[in-house]
């Protein structure tokens, strides 16, 4: 059993290396692309998929983590692994404060309260436009843009960062899901009463998870504004908080896997249709709708529930 | 004072309608005692409030000489306390191993191996050893109050509280039921809401009864079942007040 799950995850991680070497320019920088974003999936899954709480404000939390490493970058001078470091703790420290004040709802008032945080935290950033200027965004400089001596103006050595941090979430998040504490949540997805009264705190589970959830996402923003040296008030509107639930949806809730491929998915789902038409929204709307109708569990969901009910 | 758990004065009023009124009760260790009283009378708001899923709206409820009025029900079932659901509650989504895993696991934490053999153990014992791989929510109805037992048992509480364990089982699964409480009753102290009387009789030490909120009458069987109070609560045969 742990075995064909170390096999599997380890096979796609022994994949995309692999791939590096194979694919075309494009094709190899939009992966890149999708391993890291993927990383922000991996973050909200494991609020959404495994816990049961949908946010949708994720987007603050991705921001915070881009704008924590952009300004400490831009501002203070840090160098590019410290303000990586700054960018994760504030989103740590943003998920903390949200996940106090949310999680006294549930529900469909969870899900308004994560969107007005959301939202005050993307009006802010434009509001405080004299550090983060507002609409126009920073601008990271090629020569700060140096992690641990590796520059990542290089397109190689973004893919392969882009990789380890992949790697690196994908790991925790298999590792976590299968400790007793992953357990609990999803025991708290499914049943919160009957959880807590076989002696499991509620509140702080669903805290941490919020936090966790946070840092994912965060060390995605930082890692995102990082490689390709760009910070946006952009990747703090709404929409960019309900693209991670399409992509989990996509790919799979609650599925350690899933997430990387909706993100996959619906990047090449874009990408091809709007190399087609004009109305490529169209094709890609249309593709989704089929997908919930046929594979309403995702990707992943549905590999699970057909051939491998072992699929963590 | 020896007892598991007492209360004192224990209300609660729902926009002043009075559930539970002025409860004294108190439960000794080891003893299987049977909570009974006619419909509405306030058992299901009166262990909901022992367990904490229900705040009083005045009173105490101490357990093992602590006062636990003001914890919440996780920290209660830390103590010892256990809870089955009169509706059955299981993880419908999960296999049964993993829903008795889940109760167990809180005790052990991450030791795999005594996770696996308490969760063995314990099915065996319920008699769903053949049923550890199915979805809890596949199962029958009998078995699924089986389920909200196991994960009862898997806790090892020092009170075990069973709200209407037998409600809507057949002939068949409350005899085997039956001897499960009686064997139980070496290791726990029992607290059973129970209707039919026949398993109250059969199983309790003692019988508390409540109406209207009250305890009307709390003694061994044999005295409960003599008792005029309790037949005139349960048919309606005295004067109302």
């Amino acid at each position: 059993m742990t075995a064909r799950i170390l096999a599997l995850h380890g096979g796609l991680l022994a994949l995309l290396p692999a791939l590096h070497f194979l694919l075309p320019v494009y094709h190899h920088g939009n992966l890149a692309r999708i391993m890291v974003l993927a990383c922000y999936a991996i973050g909200y899954n494991l609020l959404f998929g495994y816990t049961g709480l949908l946010s949708l404000g994720h987007a603050m939390f991705f921001a915070a983590g881009m704008y924590g490493m952009g300004m400490a970058l831009y501002h203070l001078g840090l160098g590019a692994e410290l303000a990586f470091l700054a960018g994760i703790a504030a989103a740590g420290g943003l998920a903390l404060v949200v996940g106090l004040l949310a999680l006294r709802t549930v529900g469909v008032a969870f899900m308004i309260v994560t969107l007005m945080f959301s939202q005050a935290f993307y009006l802010a950033i434009l509001l405080a436009a004299r550090w983060t200027r507002g609409d126009e965004g920073l601008v990271l400089a090629g020569a700060d843009r140096v992690l641990f001596g590796l520059d990542l103006t290089d397109p190689d050595i973004r893919f392969l960062l882009a990789l380890g941090l992949f790697a690196l979430c994908l790991s925790a998040t298999l590792w976590l899901v299968r400790r007793p504490f992953g357990r609990v949540l999803v025991a708290i997805r499914e049943n919160p009463e009957r959880a807590e009264l076989l002696g499991y705190d509620i509140f702080r589970h669903k805290l941490a998870a919020v936090v966790m959830s946070g840092l994912f996402s965060g060390a995605a923003g930082a890692a995102y504004g990082l490689m390709f040296g760009y910070v946006g008030a952009s990747f703090a509107e709404v929409h960019f908080s309900i693209f991670p639930l399409l992509w989990v949806l996509l790919g799979g809730a609650g599925t350690v896997i899933g997430p990387f491929f909706g993100v996959l998915f619906m990047f090449y789902l874009i990408d091809i249709s709007s190399g087609l038409t004009p109305a490529y929204m169209l094709v890609a709307g249309v593709a989704l709708v089929l997908l919930t109708l046929f594979a309403p569990q995702g990707l992943m969901g549905e590999v699970r529930r057909r051939w491998l009910r072992w699929l963590p | 004072m020896s007892a598991l758990l007492s209360t004192r004065a224990l209300s609660k009023s729902f926009a002043g309608l009075r559930a539970v009124h002025e409860v004294d009760f108190d439960l000794e260790p080891g003893e299987i005692r049977a909570l009974i009283g006619p419909n509405g009378a306030g058992k299901t708001t009166f262990v909901s409030m022992l367990i904490g899923r229900v705040a009083p709206t005045s009173g105490a409820i101490v357990f093992d000489g602590r006062d636990i009025t003001r914890l919440p029900a996780h920290a209660r079932v830390r103590l010892g306390m256990a809870y089955t659901f009169q509706i059955t509650s299981v993880f419908a989504r999960l296999d049964v191993a993993e829903n008795v895993a889940l109760a167990a696991r809180r005790r052990l934490g991450g030791d795999r191996a005594a996770v696996a053999r308490e969760t063995a153990a314990v099915l065996e014992r319920v008699g769903l050893g053949a049923h550890a791989g199915a979805l809890a929510g596949d199962l029958s109805y009998g078995h699924q109050r089986l389920v909200e037992l196991a994960m009862g048992l898997a806790q090892t509480p020092r009170l075990l509280i069973l709200d209407e364990p037998t409600q809507g089982l057949a002939e068949g699964e409350i005899a085997a039921f039956r001897r499960l409480i009686r064997d139980l009753a070496a290791q726990t102290t029992i607290l059973l809401i129970e209707h039919n009387m026949g398993v109250v009789m059969a199983l309790a030490d003692r019988i508390t009864v409540l109406d209207f909120g009250e305890v009307l009458a709390e003694g061994s069987p044999a005295e409960i079942h003599a008792s005029a109070t309790v037949q005139a609560a349960y048919l309606g045969t005295g004067a109302d007040a």
